[in-house]
């Protein structure tokens, strides 16, 4: 009951004009970011960050701000994914499969809708699953000392290149280049200044909040400037007949299971560190398939195959948050981002949080029920908009994207120097895309990197200079045991599942185009 | 091939990084641990992940043509001009230029472009500066 208590204290936070105003601007911003290829959820809340800190808002109105986005973004994915078989996102490559031949049919309407339907029963309940699980695990998290948070910050990099990652050397390279950037800077316990070569711009350390923005947004319009006129343009294709935006009883009925059952899968794997939203999606559709696919009907417009992955991965944004919240430690490249919000604006996640500034919290977890709820009655009826906002080509997107980079970041700290910095991280992240490193070990390198080798040096200095505390209790050997599993496994079958989600994508286009 | 080079260059930096942390001084306060114990741990991860490039290269990716490398590298050094020249010529005027060439790099025509760019600059600054009240970069003209 305490639970539900601190929920309604959230609401009383998240119920003022301004922060309703900040969720209906963040869910609609999101929708459209998220709507748009090439934006994703986490380049959508990157290129937003700066603004919320130079427009001066408070703790609260920013994560609220910036979470609705990323709701928004999760709800936005689909769109283009039915209209244009392009996904908006990566999460929504699998709402392609049936989405775009229902919308071949004429049914582009329904199949929007009822991806509205399942995106905020996902969501919705996955939101109640981190009201129930965050605090729970808080519980368990009051338990850790810093040789614990040290094995669970290694356990955090070594299964978030997981299933996702093709190759897990390249995810660890990319985590030790962000632990790396992490360093720069004065040393936090000697006050001795590290890899700063002199330059006193990097006393303070490499902002990451300049990393993300450089290495997400201006690496797309990178990617953009690479493949331009080699790619389908979203404005050249085949104009869609709608048809009817509202979806019939029949239909949210005979999909209702499937939305319950992929809820739940989706919110498991959005909670487990390194699995995310396009995992959800994944196995959500891979498991319907497999259920209740009798007829053959999914790939051909099954709407069975829109409500599976798009509850599926509106499920594991919601259970995402629950180990960013209640540990500290983010379960996707998007909620690394929103970790990146908590840091800049002095908080700490993780189970102090909860008691130091429920607020921020449970204002937090109300404002995402408020978005949600704004997003269903944002996606049904206005959808006929977002839709027109699709046809804006990459060629006038992308420059306005690099440009509000650019403002963004001059507007935190008003120096060329880190607009320098953060145009060397927009070529460097190129780089690292066409080399397939994952990026989001290295923010989350960046961002936990201090954080980490703090509680390992508290670790040892509390031993007397032991090192053998690192692995001295139950709960670090079983936090290693994770974490090695976590590394190892993804070898064996990482490269199956991965290849499995390029197949099934690459098999859809082969038959539509 | 590229993963061969990549691993190389990787093995390069990892040396530089561990060759850097040996600099770093020791401070009159200091823990049992020390300010270059965790860099050396980083180096060492990237030293082995580097060597795997090598012995296991993944298959190259598609590289772009030299043309479009060299598009990229025009891309970041109008980036970097934009940077510079910010705090001197203003906001208005520096990112209407620069918001003009990306577009026009990637497939709007020269007037077109030029519309674009002074479009985008301007609807920023009406958003971000007068509506928002964000202080952008003020050049000789106040704007």
């Amino acid at each position: 009951m305490d639970t539900l208590a601190s929920l309604a204290d959230g609401f009383a936070v998240a119920l003022t004009f301004q922060n309703i105003a900040l969720a209906l601007m963040g869910c609609f911003l999101g929708t459209i970011m998220g709507a748009l290829p090439g934006l994703g959820p986490s380049n959508g809340v990157a290129i937003l960050i700066p603004l919320a800190f130079t427009l001066g808002l408070g703790a609260t109105p920013s994560l609220i701000l910036l979470t609705s986005v990323y709701y928004g973004a999760m709800y936005g994915g689909r769109i283009s994914s039915i209209l244009l078989n392009i996904p908006g996102d990566e999460p929504a490559m699998m709402t392609c499969l049936d989405g775009h031949p229902m919308a071949r049919q004429g049914r582009a309407g329904e199949a929007l809708a009822l991806s509205g339907v399942a995106s905020f029963v996902g969501a919705f309940f996955a939101t109640w699953g981190l009201v129930l699980l965050a605090p729970q695990l808080v519980k368990v998290a009051l338990l850790f000392g810093p040789a614990e948070y040290f094995a669970l910050f290694a356990l955090a990099f070594m299964t978030l290149g997981g299933v996702s990652s093709t190759n897990q050397a390249k995810s660890a390279f990319a985590a030790a280049l962000g632990l790396g950037l992490a360093m720069v800077g004065v040393d936090t316990q000697t006050g001795v200044p590290r890899f700063t070569f002199g330059e006193v711009h990097l006393y303070d350390g490499i902002d990451f909040l300049v990393a993300i923005v450089g290495l997400f947004a201006l690496s797309e319009v990178f990617i953009f400037l690479e493949h331009r006129g080699t790619d389908k343009d979203a404005s050249t294709a085949p104009k869609l007949d709608i048809g009817r935006i509202t979806p019939s009883w029949k239909m949210l009925k005979s999909c209702t299971p499937t939305m319950m059952r992929t809820t739940v899968l989706g919110f498991i794997a959005g909670v487990l560190p390194g699995a995310g939203a396009s995992l959800g999606s994944f196995i959500s559709y891979s498991m319907e398939k497999k259920l209740v696919d009798r007829k053959g009907t999914f790939g051909t417009g099954d709407p069975r195959g829109v409500a599976a992955p798009e509850a599926g991965n509106n499920a594991a944004a919601g259970g995402a948050l629950v180990p960013m919240l209640a540990l500290g430690v983010p379960g996707s490249g998007t909620t690394a981002v929103l970790l990146a919000v908590l840091l800049s604006l002095n908080i700490t996640p993780g189970p102090l949080l909860f008691t130091q500034n429920p607020d921020v919290v449970w204002g937090l977890i109300a404002a995402l029920f408020i978005g949600n709820v704004m997003l269903l009655a944002m996606n049904i009826p206005m959808v006929g908009l977002f839709v027109r906002v699709l046809m804006v080509p990459p060629r006038i997107l992308m420059p306005v994207v690099a440009m509000v980079s650019f403002v963004g970041i001059y507007g935190i700290s008003g120096s060329s120097f880190d607009l320098m910095v953060m145009i060397a991280f927009g070529v460097a992240g190129w780089v690292l895309r066409k080399l397939d490193v994952p990026l989001v070990p290295v923010i989350l390198g960046t961002l936990l990197g201090n954080a980490m080798e703090v509680n390992m040096r508290r670790a040892v200095t509390i031993a007397d200079g032991d090192y053998s505390v690192l692995v001295g209790s139950w709960l670090t050997l079983a936090l290693w045991a994770v974490a090695i599993v976590g590394f190892v496994l993804p070898i064996f079958v990482g490269g199956v599942v991965k290849a499995r989600m390029r197949g099934a994508a690459e098999r859809e286009a082969s038959i539509t185009d | 091939m590229s993963d061969r080079i990549f691993g190389g260059i990787g093995l390069m930096l990892a040396a530089l990084y561990a060759f850097a942390a040996t600099t770093i001084p020791d401070s009159f306060m200091s823990d049992a641990v020390g300010p270059r114990a965790f860099p050396y741990g980083i180096a060492a991860v990237m030293a082995l992940s580097s060597v795997w490039f090598l012995f296991k290269p993944d298959p190259a990716p598609d590289w772009p043509r030299m043309g479009r490398i060299a598009e990229i590298g025009a891309a970041a050094l109008v980036m970097i001009a934009y940077a510079q020249l910010l705090p001197e010529i203003g906001f208005v005027i520096a990112t209407a230029f620069a918001a003009a060439y990306l577009t026009w790099r990637l497939g709007s025509s020269l007037l077109q472009s030029a519309i674009i760019g002074v479009g985008t600059s301007v609807g920023i600054y009406v958003i971000f500066h007068l509506v928002l009240g964000l202080s952008l970069a003020r050049g000789p003209f106040g704007f």
